[in-house]
């Protein structure tokens, strides 16, 4: 006969009345288990939303559009600051551009959606001749240089990042404005298909930036075509935006289709939307706070500790001249 | 309370509340916050704080229009998870975002409409969450218990105001949780109408008995 295996100890005997209770307690589990889990994604999701996730593979670099001009860089090293530049992942996953998404995250996901070629700027308004530039024709005309510049948005968070694009004031020579030229306005990109928010009315679209004519002269206004020694992606503004680095970030148009020289001053977006909140000139300054929060200090991306905010956010030397005799705390 | 059917229900709340915490330290420690980590953070919690605070009012609502039990054993533990994450919102603000800078602290909180609003909030959500107990509602007695607790509605509208004042444009998300909070108030409203014309009903019917009686 075989040994049978030692019985369990009559202590380890499941009591009566918790064996009769055992469909319960698995019940019960499965009921806790449940709930929680259902709860716990609920609120991930919910408290999610505004602030999606940012992709987790590192966003590639996109290929030169097919026909555009030849890609060279031709100059670098202007206005160099001896800091670390931003992440190219980090410059391409946190974006304001309304249009394709209000999350920080979801430009980059829609991004694609901006076809970059073929696509014309048109110059209206006081110059010599008013005219349809073909972008490629702009690189042809200016060539590309490099510049990194730090970019400080109104939202208190900054970066440094290697801009590449011609000097805007290249472009103002060339065309000529007449006397009467006083102010200059960029129009950005009106085409739901391509920027499917523009269906909502949070902003007024498109959106609409402006300079004065001699903030426009200043060597440091540039227009960008690229980034990192690459095409701009779309929610980076492909494939022409304002880059004006004195001023908070809202000001730099994206996507821009039209040049207009005018007299008057331009009425722009966000000036538009909260007059009292975001002024026509927006140079940085840290004295100057926005009405819901402080200006005086920033938050560099990829930096824990804080920076103070520096004016005209360290461009002073070459920018603050054009403000002279300007009270900044009334033209802000 | 082991003989009773919902005795999981709070611990499923309370784990539950727990996971959204836990998946924004593990996305942390993975750099899965993106480039401002602390941005995103700091958003995340403080919308959890609202979402909490949302689910806590929403509970005698919830009994009022479809005659739930459940939803009131939970209440207090909503309250309490809305209390803890408001405090970590702030001490996300205070320690990682800020830098434990006191001065720029103070001079935000006394200066600028949302974030007095949202600490206004935290701060009356403190004496709540020391008399969130039992034994709290005794020693208070119950009458004054309910009267110090009825400022959870002055709290949610806070949050939802503090979040309001935040955006920059588009302002669905607050009005949304502004609207939970509205027609949970609509639904006490009509409960507490419907409690007295029962009352009244129920006397005219004592009347009539007696009466015939």
């Amino acid at each position: 006969m075989r040994n049978l295996p030692r019985p369990p100890a009559s202590s380890e005997i499941t009591a009566p009345e918790l064996y009769a209770r055992r469909r319960e307690f698995i019940k019960t589990g499965a009921l806790y288990v449940g709930t929680s889990a259902a709860l716990g994604a609920g609120l991930i999701s919910l408290s999610g939303l505004g602030s999606a996730d940012p992709p987790t593979t590192p966003a590639p670099l996109p290929p030169p559009a097919s026909g555009a001009a030849p890609w060279r860089i031709a100059k670098r090293g202007q206005f160099a600051l001896g800091e670390a530049q931003t992440s190219y992942q980090d410059i391409t996953t946190y974006n304001n551009y309304y249009e394709l998404g209000f999350s920080k995250s979801e430009p980059a996901s829609l991004g694609f959606r901006i076809k970059p070629r073929p696509w014309t700027l048109r110059i209206t308004g006081e110059v010599e001749q008013e005219r349809t530039l073909d972008i490629d024709t702009l690189i042809r005309w200016f060539g590309l240089e490099e510049r990194v510049y730090r970019m400080r948005c109104v939202e208190a968070w900054s970066m440094v990042i290697p801009w590449l694009g011609f000097p805007l004031a290249d472009l103002v020579k060339k065309l000529a404005p007449t006397s009467r030229a006083k102010y200059v306005r960029f129009t950005t990109l009106f085409d739901p298909e391509q920027l499917p928010n523009q269906e909502s009315h949070v902003l007024s679209w498109p959106y609409v930036e402006g300079l004065r004519v001699d903030e426009a002269m200043n060597p440091l206004a540039f227009l960008a075509l690229g980034l990192y020694g690459a095409p701009l992606p779309g929610q980076n503004g492909a494939p022409l935006r304002l880059v004006v680095p004195w001023k908070y970030g809202f000001k730099g148009g994206k996507s821009l289709v039209e040049i207009r020289f005018q007299e008057h001053q331009p009425q722009t977006t966000w000036n538009r939307a909260a007059p009292a909140e975001y002024g026509f000139y927006a140079n940085v300054n840290p004295a100057v706070d926005h009405p819901r929060w402080s200006q005086a200090s920033e938050r560099r991306i990829g930096e824990f500790s804080r920076r103070k905010t520096l004016p005209f956010n360290g461009y002073a030397e070459q920018v603050a001249d054009l403000y002279r005799g300007l009270d900044l705390t009334r033209s802000f | 309370m082991a003989k009773s059917k919902l005795a999981w229900l709070v611990p499923a709340t309370i784990t539950g509340a727990l996971i959204p915490f836990a998946s924004i330290a593990w996305r942390a420690s993975q750099h899965r916050l993106g480039a401002n980590p602390i941005a995103t953070a700091l958003n995340q919690i403080g919308l959890l704080s609202l979402i909490f605070l949302c689910a806590s009012l929403s509970c005698t609502p919830l009994k009022i229009a479809f005659a739930w039990n459940w939803p009131l054993r939970v209440r207090r533990t909503l309250g309490l998870c809305a209390f803890f994450s408001v405090v970590l919102h702030f001490l996300v603000y205070l320690i990682l975002d800020q830098n434990l800078a006191l001065g720029a602290v103070l001079n935000d909180v006394l200066k600028r409409p949302f974030i007095a609003l949202g600490f206004t909030a935290l701060v009356l959500l403190v004496p709540l969450a020391l008399t969130s107990s039992k034994r709290a509602v005794a020693r208070l007695g119950f009458r004054r218990w309910q009267l110090l607790h009825r400022l959870a509605y002055s709290i949610g509208l806070l949050g939802v105001l503090h979040f309001y004042l935040r955006v920059k444009a588009d302002h669905t998300q607050p009005i949304v949780y502004g609207l939970v909070l509205v027609l949970g108030f609509a639904l006490r409203g009509l409960g507490r109408l419907k409690k007295s014309r029962d009352l009244r009903l129920r006397e005219s019917l004592r009347a009539a008995r007696s009466e015939w009686g």
